[in-house]
């Protein structure tokens, strides 16, 4: 049977594995941390559902657990070389590995807030990343700056996504929807804090996105304020002090509250820019390029390469999950 | 006829249908950038005059993309063009060029007269 190397351990390359292996092929998974599934081992529920992300991971390496895949860890794959009908493909310490077919699944990397250094972000502690809100919630560790629990929280949508000053054009699709599970998260562990979001324009894609948005007003007053905020400083007393205009008041707004969540986005990670490089299918941005976002969205322009999930495009756990099947099918198919 | 004192009221809807647009055209082809404004309001929360005045960038550069420019040449003259608009633009406005040109398309100055062909002053 034929043997198939998937970079990357998230769940488009898990998917990706567990479906070929179903089918009889000899799969090898590389991951370059200690472990799969590293971006959502600290979530604590994910949209629209609240499905438990603890869960979520041990079902996910449960199909790990199959005698035709091979898992590498702490293997960061650097270059890949085309041999014969198939590819080579080098880790970091040198080390080759062959395969007949290569599945690029190396994700995406957070914005790093640092850049929009305007936002206070490792200046003041009341500024925290939507990771580090989701690492709060998750084991219920909700405090401010002081360590106190906060009364006032503000999300800020769009940080490095929709910005022409990081350099990214692209809406990071998942920030969102995000922002609205998190408030209510906050909301339903500490039911007196005030939440507010901040936003330029609220898309709610999904099935049960909008329903969610309705229900933060609904049942938990989530309030929301159509406004950019321009910038964020520290008080006296280690709380944030924030400038936007609400636009539809048509007045500047200042506010200050314990914590600022800054909603990142999501941008190729080091391995999809690497690696897209290498074998010739760079896209937008950094990410990997499919040959046809239709009918030919896992292929690319090398033949038996295939590319699935966030190394794309920013991308939902969901939406990679079905991209790595989508992969692996086309594997199939591709005999 | 007797008079009772009633008139008719202005409509006070923007009537797209009577809009002269042709400012409008004019400044975005001196300010193409302008066409990508979300008006997320960032240019307002930024502005240094905007906290004391009720000078309010958005609101005035909005007013001008729909060609009502009754009042808007006494209120931009409240700018300082310190430019704190342009580096918060999240799409790349160039915001400071988008008032110096409000300001003399609405005093009739000829715009870009000194400037160098294509380049987005």
């Amino acid at each position: 049977m034929k043997s198939v190397s998937i970079i990357g351990a998230g769940p488009a390359g898990i998917e990706a594995a567990a479906t070929l292996a179903k089918q009889g092929y000899t799969v090898a998974v590389f991951e370059k941390s200690s472990s799969p599934l590293k971006n959502i081992a600290d979530k604590a529920f994910l949209f629209p559902n609240f499905a438990s992300a603890a869960d979520i991971v041990e079902l996910m390496n449960k199909k790990l657990l199959n005698q035709n895949i091979t898992m590498h860890n702490d293997t960061e794959i650097v270059d890949m070389k085309r041999e014969g009908q198939g590819w080579k493909i080098v880790d970091s310490k040198g080390s080759s590995f062959y395969s007949d077919y290569v599945v690029m699944a190396t994700g995406y990397t957070p914005f790093d807030a640092h850049r929009k250094e305007e936002l206070g972000y490792g200046i003041y502690g009341g500024v925290v990343t939507s990771l580090e809100m989701e690492k709060m919630i998750r084991y219920n560790q909700i405090v401010n700056s002081l360590g106190e629990k906060p009364k006032r929280i503000v999300f800020l949508q769009c940080v490095g996504s929709r910005d022409e000053k990081s350099g990214n054009h692209y809406c990071s699709k998942v920030c969102c929807v995000t922002a609205v599970k998190q408030a209510i998260e906050i909301k339903r562990q500490l039911p007196d804090v005030e939440a507010y979001v901040f936003y330029m324009d609220l898309r709610m894609w999904g099935q049960h996105f909008e329903e969610l948005y309705r229900q933060s007003q609904q049942e938990y007053g989530v309030r929301y304020v159509r406004g950019r905020i321009s910038e964020a400083s520290g008080t006296f007393d280690g709380r944030v002090q924030i400038k936007a205009e609400d636009t539809l008041m048509g007045l500047p707004l200042k506010m200050t509250t314990d914590l600022l969540v800054l909603m990142v986005g999501m941008e190729a990670s080091e391995g999809t820019r690497c690696l897209a490089k290498a074998c010739g299918i760079c896209g937008d941005y950094g990410f990997a390029q499919s040959v046809d976002p239709h009918l030919g969205d896992c292929l690319t322009d090398q033949q038996n390469l295939f590319i699935c999930g966030a190394c794309k495009r920013p991308m939902s756990i969901n939406d990679a999950v079905n991209d790595g099947r989508s992969a692996a099918i086309a594997i199939m198919q591709n005999e | 006829m007797k008079n009772f004192g009633f008139t008719i009221s202005k409509g006070r809807q923007l009537n797209f249908d009577e809009m002269r647009p042709e400012k409008v055209d004019k400044l975005l082809e001196l300010v193409p950038s302008y066409k990508l404004c979300i008006g997320c309001g960032g240019c307002t929360a930024a502005c240094s005059a905007a906290g004391f005045t009720d000078f309010n960038i958005r609101k005035i550069h909005t007013a001008f993309l729909r060609a009502q420019y009754e009042g808007l040449d006494e209120q931009l003259k409240r700018c300082m063009l310190c430019g704190k608009c342009l580096l918060v633009c999240p799409r790349g406005v160039n915001t400071r060029s988008l008032i110096i040109n409000m300001r003399r398309l609405l005093a009739n100055v000829q715009p870009n007269t000194f400037v160098r062909k294509g380049a987005e002053q």
